[in-house]
């Protein structure tokens, strides 16, 4: 699919994005300079092939038993010679080139992915993954293969027509005259067709685009449609997308199509004039036969470039959007650095303070107003609220995954603006809604927050999240490798997993989002009980879903849209008879 | 192949014209080099200028032909590849739109997707490339071995030796490096999808000040996947110098056996510089050769994944034998001891299905409403994909109104529900067209509809209101908004059945409890089956349903089943306290 999105898309910066690819070829510089080097001396010893052929021909022109076979030998050893050396330094030009473009991808995504672990949480709520992914998957390939082949290409290309030039006007100025045709009917040529074509194929592209995204989408609402008996419907609108795209495919290569042929046509034409003026030059004996063979030769290697380098600046423009996309993400403002003065946040109690707090997600749009609140060491705040009512916001301050805009939160008495990200994140345990495993072992899995966790330390929390037996009975235990996504084992069990990561992690603090998922009774159970294991004898943050957890808290925050309605215990705040009682009393119904 | 070409059948006058018209152009084109030489050998003997003139008209005349001629015929060419194109493409979503289930779960989704873009256009690339490349390249090859053949044979049979090897080097080359492409395509994966675990565990791993680690484990799969892909990247580098190389080496070889040739007086110098042309020719025809080898291979693979899915036998139609009318019947929904597993037994394998369901038996009488609950995995979705028929059962019969659900017609089963699934998609277009969605339903409807689904509110916050324009996915709305959406869905045509599969659980429990009241006031004719997670959402419907592991385990009223089953005891006591 990439040839067809390689349309030209402008860059907005053109000079910028440039001088920064630039500057990423910069550390291969010498290499480049090298292979530039080597490239002009490849494609001189190939222009030398075409006049030494016309030398051997022009000693084998002299007829029968005339010919003087050291000359010819010795012309045509040349020849190969040449052409041995152009076609040696092209492959090498050409592997060359291949490490060095698949190095600067390499460089490039590894400064994306630095680039996303410096970036703020906030980033990732903003942005589609697939978006993100596109830039490495597919921007950075589109660069590569760039540098890869069109750096060298141009290079060839303005050697190889500047030299040919040259070439033809020392054999003979006159003939060379034939090209003044030729040249400017190409470029003329190309140009108008580029200009015609453009429009054409960015609309098939884009069609192409329309249709992937419809298809996509009805496919994965097929059982929906079915269900709407919808399908002669949308099978008619499939079909009216299909039209306009096999419809604006015909009519880009209406046109598109004529590019191979006429290119030829010049190229036929160039011999044409070439033979006809050749053959007459021939006859007055301004010229050798010899001469008119290089010509031919000669003639040969020039409209092609020409039409390349259209090609290539189309390749170029392209590969500079793509470059301009991955910079774009590259240039995303990160996380602000820890203080100066910023301290290890060490020996934690628990004591946690949020102390007049306000905080919106964008500028102007306040949704937590003046929320303070204290949790001594070990006591459990319920968050509560319906769908949608920014629980998670309280984690992303708590976590400092944002910064609050006024007011503060204090960890044992200190700002934690005070302390290094990391030793403040590290105070924390963490289990989310969203089950996070990755591919890898269940050790590697469970062991994830604790570097050099012992195994026996992993059994043991495994055990106290009660999921021990279940990896007992896998057939590589602990080994086990969890696939993507982590299909392989229930959801429930996922999250007994990340219950058990946290339980080997050991911290003072703990935040918990228990929204109940889809699990058997025995399961959830299991969780229960695991997570109440977990709690013991942490400062908890609990977003709330089961009543005992809610009952038995020593704070609830209720939440509605976004801000803070209701704090207080569970009796206090069913006495007040508003939103919690509200919320509390609606399941009975 | 075969399956490509029945899709070219009613091209077949076309392309033999087109087919044609490229063979009088790929002719014309191997005659120009001819006219050179005739010129050269015979004309400038001669020392008439006129005569040179007059056949270098005749040599511009043939490459302004060739020209026209190629033009005609790929433009042809591009024709044929459009419309069949098209067909295929519409022949392959009409068919996986209607796919049974077990169709779309052996295939997978995202690789039905791809089937439809992606391998339709390597077909279709394929197709025209056929037709003109496919032409061209051995007509330049084979035509400039014969033409230089009659012309002179001692120095053709130099390009007899080269041209087998030539090919065998570009196509050689080429089939190696398709194997190296997939493995730099498996290493991308691997880099795609550590980037994608971090991306949606962005939290965890900097809660646990991870991104070291992390950083390590991308290090390793960018540094396998730059290894391999300058690999696959050299290797492909070299089929075009080397071919060239040949090229001259054979251009060298005839310069001096032409040089004897000359010498010994058989042959002219001008043959020679003809010649050197038809090598240019040749080497043309042998890249486009191997272009169209490597295309053909992939669309070969392209068509075989195509025709697999145009090939698949229609599963679910309707089956007439069981119009047996069981009037009388007092329930309107009836599953009569219905046992399903998902795919098929596979004896030699060894292996056997699990049961997805066992033994299921129920009724409901008209009006009323049923509530399923269970663990995920229990079966719950497979009860309404039954009723729905978007798989047949195993065994047991299901029976709708008194007729048995194979015998319905597709169309006139599925109008009688309104349903929302789990996950269930809204479509890029107005709030309004996803929720009408095809069906004459009046306005009135509608904001009945969007009322009773508690999306009134949210709808009218838009200042185009119904005529607001959701994304791809519904990107744009927030998990209750589309949920409330889809129930207005549902509720819109006033169904005769309506189904819920956990279709509330991002709503909170006021919205879902007003939605129900609305349903129970407003809907009292259509039977209900809300199948859900949260025992809040179903204790007050008519009927409950408990199932683990695909069995019933309980079955009656709230109150019957805080009797008589522990398991549903235990699910009241973990979601509403007092555990």
């Amino acid at each position: 699919m990439a040839k067809m999105d390689s349309i030209r898309v402008k860059p907005k910066d053109t000079k910028g994005t440039l001088r920064r690819v630039l500057s990423y070829i910069g550390q291969y510089r010498y290499v480049i300079a090298l292979v530039l080097f080597l490239c002009l001396i490849s494609n001189a010893f190939a222009l030398l092939g075409p006049s030494l052929a016309g030398n051997a021909i022009n000693e084998a022109a002299a007829g029968k038993g005339k010919v003087n076979f050291s000359n010819v030998y010795y012309y045509a050893g040349r020849m190969l010679l040449c052409y041995l050396v152009s076609s040696l330094l092209t492959i090498a030009i050409d592997i060359i080139m291949v490490r060095v473009s698949k190095g600067i991808a390499h460089k490039m995504r590894k400064d994306v992915f630095e680039k996303l672990m410096r970036l703020p949480v906030g980033f990732f709520d903003r942005n589609q993954a697939g978006d993100i992914i596109s830039r490495v998957s597919y921007d950075i390939d589109v660069i590569s293969t760039c540098l890869a082949t069109d750096v060298v290409q141009i290079m060839t290309s303005f050697v190889t027509v500047m030299g040919a030039f040259i070439m033809m006007v020392s054999i003979s100025p006159i003939l060379a005259l034939t090209v003044l045709v030729t040249i400017p009917l190409s470029v003329v040529y190309t140009t108008k067709m580029r200009k015609i074509t453009q429009p054409l194929f960015s609309k098939r592209s884009k069609n192409y685009g329309k249709m992937n995204g419809f298809a996509e989408e009805m496919l994965s609402g097929q059982k929906t449609i079915l269900a709407y008996a919808y399908e002669e419907r949308m099978q008619k609108r499939f079909k009216g997308i299909n039209r306009e795209v096999a419809d604006s495919f015909n009519e880009a290569e209406y046109y598109g199509c004529t590019m191979g042929p006429s290119v030829n046509a010049i190229n036929n034409l160039s011999l044409c004039l070439i033979a006809m003026f050749g053959s007459i030059l021939y006859m007055k004996d301004v010229i050798v036969l010899g001469q008119i063979s290089a010509f031919v030769l000669y003639s040969r290697k020039f409209s092609g470039p020409i039409n390349e380098i259209a090609n290539i600046l189309n390749e170029l423009y392209s590969a500079l959007s793509a470059a301009e996309r991955v910079f774009n993400l590259l240039d995303e403002e990160e996380e602000l650095a820890d203080r100066e003065a910023a301290t290890e946040l060490t020996d934690v109690n628990g004591n946690v303070e949020l102390s007049h707090v306000y905080f919106g997600y964008e500028e102007g749009k306040t949704i937590i107003h003046d929320l303070s609140l204290k949790a001594d060491a070990g006591k459990l705040i319920a968050i509560v609220g319906p769908t949608g009512a920014g629980k998670t916001t309280i984690i992303n301050l708590l976590m400092r995954f944002y910064d609050v805009n006024a007011g503060a939160v204090l960890v044992d008495e200190g700002d934690i603006r005070d302390y290094t990200r990391r030793s403040l994140r590290s105070a924390y345990a963490m289990v989310l809604q969203d089950t996070w495993v990755f591919k890898g072992t269940i050790f590697e899995n469970i062991a994830y927050g604790k570097e050099d966790a012992t195994m026996e330390e992993v059994v043991e929390a495994a055990k106290a999240a009660s999921i021990h037996s279940f990896i007992m009975r896998l057939p590589k235990g602990y080994d086990t490798v969890i696939t993507e996504d982590g299909g392989n084992i229930s959801k429930g069990q996922k999250q007994l997993l990340t219950i058990a990561r946290a339980m080997l992690y050991d911290a003072k603090m703990l935040i918990l989002d228990e929204a109940t998922s889809n699990v058997d009774t025995k399961t959830e159970r299991k969780i229960q009980k695991a997570m109440r294991e977990l709690m013991k004898d942490k400062t908890c943050f609990v977003i709330a879903h089961r009543l005992s957890t809610i009952e038995n808290a020593d704070a609830i925050l209720v939440l509605n849209h976004g801000d803070v309605v209701e704090q207080g215990t569970h009796e206090e705040l069913m006495e007040k008879k508003k939103f919690y009682y509200n919320l509390y009393a609606s399941q009975f119904e | 192949m075969r399956f490509i070409f029945s899709y070219l059948k009613k091209y077949i006058k076309v392309m033999t014209i087109g087919l044609g018209i490229k063979l009088l152009a790929s002719i014309g084109e191997l005659l120009i080099p001819y006219v050179l030489e005739h010129i050269i050998d015979e004309v400038v003997p001669t020392k008439m200028v006129w005569m040179s003139l007059l056949w270098g008209g005749v040599m511009i005349g043939l490459a302004i032909l060739v020209r026209q001629f190629n033009i005609a015929a790929n433009r042809r060419a591009v024709k044929v590849a459009a419309e069949s194109s098209f067909e295929i493409r519409n022949d392959l979503f009409e068919k996986s739109l209607n796919l049974s289930g077990n169709q779309v779960d052996e295939i997978g989704l995202p690789s039905l997707t791809s089937r439809l873009t992606s391998d339709s256009y390597n077909i279709q690339n394929f197709i025209r490339a056929m037709q003109t490349m496919g032409v061209r390249a051995p007509m330049l090859l084979f035509g400039g071995i014969f033409v230089t053949l009659v012309m002179e044979w001692r120095l053709a049979l130099i390009l007899c030796i080269l041209a087998p090897i030539m090919i065998a080097i570009m196509v050689c080359i080429s089939l190696k490096g398709i194997p190296f492409y997939d493995m730099v395509q498996n290493s991308l994966d691997e880099i795609v999808r550590i980037m994608r675990e971090n991306i949606t565990g962005i939290r965890v791993v900097k809660a646990l000040s991870k991104e070291d680690y992390e950083r390590g484990r991308y290090g390793k799969a960018n540094d396998d996947m730059e290894k391999k892909d300058a690999y696959a990247g050299t290797v492909m580098s070299l089929p075009v110098p080397l071919v060239t190389l040949l090229l001259n080496v054979g251009l060298t070889v005839v310069v001096v056996v032409g040089a004897y040739l000359v010498n010994s007086g058989v042959t002219k110098p001008g043959v020679i510089l003809a010649f050197l042309t038809y090598f240019n020719m040749m080497l043309m025809g042998v890249m486009g050769l191997s272009r169209i080898f490597v295309m053909m291979s992939k669309a070969n693979a392209s068509a075989i994944r195509i025709e697999h899915v145009v090939k698949l036998q229609d599963e679910l139609v309707p089956i007439p034998t069981y119009e047996e009318s069981t009037d009388g019947d007092e329930a309107y929904i009836r599953f009569d001891h219905v046992t399903f597993k998902y795919g098929k037994d596979d004896p030699l394998a060894g292996h056997t299905r699990q049961n997805c369901l066992t033994d299921i038996d129920f009724q409901i009488p008209k009006g009323h409403s049923l509530g399923i609950i269970g663990a995920t995995g229990a079966g719950k979705t497979t009860i309404i994909n039954l009723l729905m028929r978007f798989y047949d059962t195993t065994e047991g019969e299901i029976y709708i109104a008194g007729k048995n659900v194979k015998s319905y017609e597709k169309k006139a089963l599925h109008q009688m529900f309104g349903v929302v699934f789990q996950n269930d998609a809204i479509f890029a277009d107005t709030l309004k067209e996803n929720i009408a969605f095809g069906r004459d339903v009046e306005e009135e409807q509608i904001l009945k509809a969007v009322e009773e689904a508690r999306a009134k509110e949210f709808i009218e916050n838009y200042d185009d209101g119904l005529m607001h324009e959701a994304v791809i996915h519904g990107a744009n709305l927030s998990g209750g908004q589309k949920q409330r959406i889809l129930i207005a869905r549902a509720l819109a045509a006033n169904p005769d059945i309506l189904i819920l599969d956990d279709s509330s659980s991002a709503l909170d429990y006021k919205t879902d409890s007003m939605l129900r009241k609305a349903i129970r006031k407003n809907h009292n004719t259509t039977t209900t089956i809300v199948v859900a997670q949260r025992i809040s959402s179903i204790m007050t419907l008519d009927d409950i349903l408990v199932l683990d592991d695909g069995v019933m385990i309980g079955h009656g009223t709230h109150e019957e089943l805080m009797e008589n089953c522990s398991v549903y005891q235990d699910i009241y006591k973990t979601q509403m306290g007092g555990a």
